[in-house]
């Protein structure tokens, strides 16, 4: 089951293990300057709203019906990385636009091993982006769906889903109590062990690739048999144009985040993550050859989108961690 | 379960692990003056009020509403949700007082999965 607390995304499944709980946010963020050199993580800056597509079924696109869920609104260019945070292992399937955000595949439901198509929590604290290359992903950047950015439109030619797919599983009951067995034994004896874009008149965003970033998506060290897939979860989170957002709930959103360089001149911290013991993932070809937001401006003939960014402040975290909060 | 016996429990298995968890360094975190907080862990004063009692449970690691309920109060937010139909959600506690979680957990809203 999922519910939706204080702007995130919970996942239960009492019936596979009374502890079996996952959140997950959607953090705003910088948007990390699109140049082609690699940048380290950008902070978040509080979560995004979330409301449940049912309670605006009025005012939303007729389509978002059909697919129930929840949706966010953001501003267009405006970057988001999801938080995730548990302790019973999970693994979670994220796409954009039905894109899968790790193999460039098409949305299904079912985790898959080679190659991998989903992220293991808690190993996996965040994930900022599509993994274009091992050890880089492209930021997620909300575009309007119909102008030609988005991953979705980049490889399947239509403009029809937009939005993040999320599908969560939880461990096998069997091999949570295996791993606390040995996670105990290990314990007992420690010694052993924007610029100028156009304006869409559409309101459902997508997401399309943004600047390069390191961050690691690491491999799945359970192996995929211990995971209960006939108890899988899943969600469709909906992109809204702020603008719309406004007209559809009646509420405000969040202001436009700062942008890198105005972040970095203000010497407030970016971060660097290191966990040892895991093994990263190769990125996926399909996702490595799409043009990326200033790559696709730039072919349309349109002016650099964001100036480049010098984090003064770049502050290192290592496996645990997940404090990567941001202040402006 | 006492209020301050909790507070001071949380606080120094997080003392263990980080001397920043000293009475004196809750207390100037949180705002509050050292002796008052020592008070409070020994339940020597009635706990404090829903926003002190928020950053601390912050600081130590509890669900706000967790300590909020040690400390017999309600907080703001839920008020404000009962106030809204008193009768209605005083009859759906007490209809659910005995029930165990997973049955609460089936009243709870939960997000609609759709056809996608």
């Amino acid at each position: 089951m999922i519910t939706l607390d204080d702007d995130q995304l919970v996942f239960r499944f009492p019936n596979v293990h009374p502890d079996a709980t996952c959140r997950i946010a959607f953090q705003r963020t910088l948007r990390i300057p699109d140049d082609n050199r690699d940048h380290p993580l950008p902070p978040g800056l509080g979560c995004f709203p979330l409301r449940h597509v049912d309670d605006h079924a009025g005012r939303v696109p007729k389509a978002w019906r059909e697919h129930g869920g929840v949706f966010l609104p953001m501003h267009q260019s405006e970057a988001m990385w999801i938080l995730f945070d548990g302790e019973y292992p999970m693994a979670v399937k994220v796409a954009a636009g039905k894109i899968d955000a790790l193999t460039g595949g098409r949305w299904r439901n079912a985790l898959s091993g080679g190659p991998q198509n989903y992220v293991v929590v808690p190993e996996q604290p965040w994930l900022d982006g599509f993994c274009v290359r091992k050890g880089l992903i492209r930021q997620f950047v909300a575009m309007p769906l119909g102008e030609g950015y988005t991953a979705e439109e980049q490889l399947t030619g239509e403009a029809r889903h937009g939005g993040l797919q999320i599908a969560v599983c939880p461990m096998k009951r069997p091999a949570w109590d295996a791993l606390q067995r040995q996670r105990h034994a290990f314990h007992e004896y420690p010694g052993e062990a924007c610029a100028s874009a156009p304006q869409s008149a559409r309101a459902e965003m997508g997401f399309a690739p943004g600047g390069l970033m390191r961050q690691e998506v690491y491999e799945d060290p359970h192996g995929l048999d211990v995971w209960e897939q006939s108890a899988r979860s899943r969600c469709f989170v909906h992109v809204l144009n702020s603008v719309q957002y406004l007209h559809v709930t009646g509420a405000e959103p969040p202001h436009r985040p700062p942008t890198a360089a105005e972040y970095s001149k203000a010497g407030l911290p970016w971060f660097e993550y290191y966990a040892e013991d895991r093994r990263a993932l190769d990125g996926a070809r399909k996702l490595a050859g799409l043009d990326s937001v200033a790559q696709k401006s730039w072919k349309k003939g349109f002016p650099p989108e964001n100036e480049p960014a010098f984090p003064k402040v770049v502050k290192t975290l290592t496996g645990g961690a997940s404090v990567r909060e941001g202040r402006f | 379960m006492q209020y301050g016996t909790h507070v001071r429990t949380l606080r120094e298995h997080a003392r263990r692990r980080d001397r920043a968890f000293s009475v004196r360094q809750v207390a100037r975190r949180i705002g509050v003056e050292p002796a008052y907080l020592s008070k409070i862990e020994r339940d020597l004063v009635p706990p404090p009020s829903e926003t002190t009692t928020r950053r601390l449970a912050a600081e130590v690691g509890e669900d706000p509403d967790v300590l909020l309920a040690l400390a017999g109060k309600v907080s703001s937010d839920l008020r404000e949700i009962i106030l809204r139909r008193p009768r209605l959600f005083a009859e759906l506690l007490r209809q659910l007082r005995e029930a165990p979680d997973h049955a609460i957990l089936r009243v709870v809203r939960e997000v609609r999965d759709g056809e996608w």
